[in-house]
């Protein structure tokens, strides 16, 4: 970290932050945990709460990996016309706006409980990182850096 | 679409627009309804025809107004606002319009009606020309529809014509 913020502006972010940590987290921050966050922005500049790491990971359970994303747009595009489309020709033939409207509000209903929260149909494929220690044998390349000025230009 | 408030977002944008784009086709299905209104307006009697004390000339009529406007009425339509004037040319101003009555139908079943009546607003010119005056009494309606352009469009009945002298 290069830049050395005052610590009045880290106190001002730190109780935005908590804030906004009260606003995702379904757990109350009581009086006197907040004075000891405060107190102890107080002593040191730099250091974040230990306090505040446990909640940052709060909503992560809603997550899909990369497949499960890929199929929950699409779904989502696809149910979405389908709705607009069944709702039109069925309003159009009843001469109904009002049973255009409900079946419409009706499909926005379905699709948002199919596609947003994150079913286990999304996780299957599970993102495989690897392994620590296979990784260390297989060192990264290090960047030669050619000092050509006449071609500099050009690769950038 | 990583965390659900992307993902929500996206469909909250996709699912309006797509409601966009319906209301859109709902509108411009309206074309392709047949329409074929009709209005029959005559005056019964005129009751007043007078000098007002500031110089203009002042009517009032009793209209029997027929029409029979059902076939405007599609399903995307909320509301039709009608209303009679009476149009007419002075050497002052080459049309006159003067709104006499008007009024909301809301619904197919009211567009078929004929009432009795005196002008709800009150028939004024700007001047005296009214002693012989020759007018037609137009019918025209704002088709208001639940989503989309309103229309507009009127029947035009010549041949009225009030008396040459005051009463």
């Amino acid at each position: 970290m290069g830049s050395q913020i005052r610590p009045i502006e880290y106190k001002i972010r730190l109780v935005r932050y908590v804030r906004y940590i009260k606003l995702v987290a379904p757990v109350k921050l009581s009086g006197s945990v907040l004075t000891e966050i405060l107190e102890s922005s107080s002593s040191s500049v730099k250091k974040k709460p230990e306090f505040l790491q446990r909640f940052e990971n709060r909503l992560h359970f809603l997550d899909m990996d990369w497949q499960g994303q890929k199929l929950a747009e699409q779904l989502m595009q696809i149910l979405l016309l389908i709705a607009a489309v069944v709702s039109f020709v069925v309003g159009y033939t009843t001469a109904s706006f009002r049973m255009m409207m409900l079946i419409y509000a009706g499909g926005v209903v379905l699709t948002t409980l199919i596609t947003i929260p994150n079913w286990p149909c999304f996780n299957r494929h599970h993102l495989k990182w690897l392994d620590p220690s296979e990784a260390e044998k297989h060192p990264k390349p290090q960047v030669v850096v050619v000092s050509s000025k006449k071609k500099s230009s050009s690769k950038k | 679409m990583h965390t659900f408030g992307y993902r929500a977002n996206a469909l909250l944008t996709f699912a309006v627009t797509a409601l966009a784009f319906i209301c859109a086709i709902a509108s411009f299905s309206d074309k392709f309804s047949n329409q074929n209104p009709s209005a029959e307006i005559q005056i019964l009697n005129i009751n007043r025809f007078k000098k007002q004390s500031h110089g203009n000339d002042e009517v009032s009529l009793t209209l029997d107004i027929s029409a029979d406007l059902q076939s405007l009425f599609t399903w995307n339509t909320k509301q039709l606002f009608v209303f009679v004037a009476a149009e007419y040319e002075t050497p002052k101003n080459s049309l006159n319009q003067v709104s006499l009555w008007d009024a909301i139908i809301p619904d197919k079943e009211h567009a078929k009606f004929r009432i009795q009546v005196s002008n709800k607003y009150r028939f004024i010119d700007q001047g005296q020309n009214l002693r012989g005056k020759d007018f037609n009494l137009t019918l025209h309606w704002h088709v208001m529809p639940k989503t989309g352009k309103m229309f507009a469009d009127k029947i035009v009945m010549p041949g009225y014509s009030l008396p040459d002298a005051y009463r």
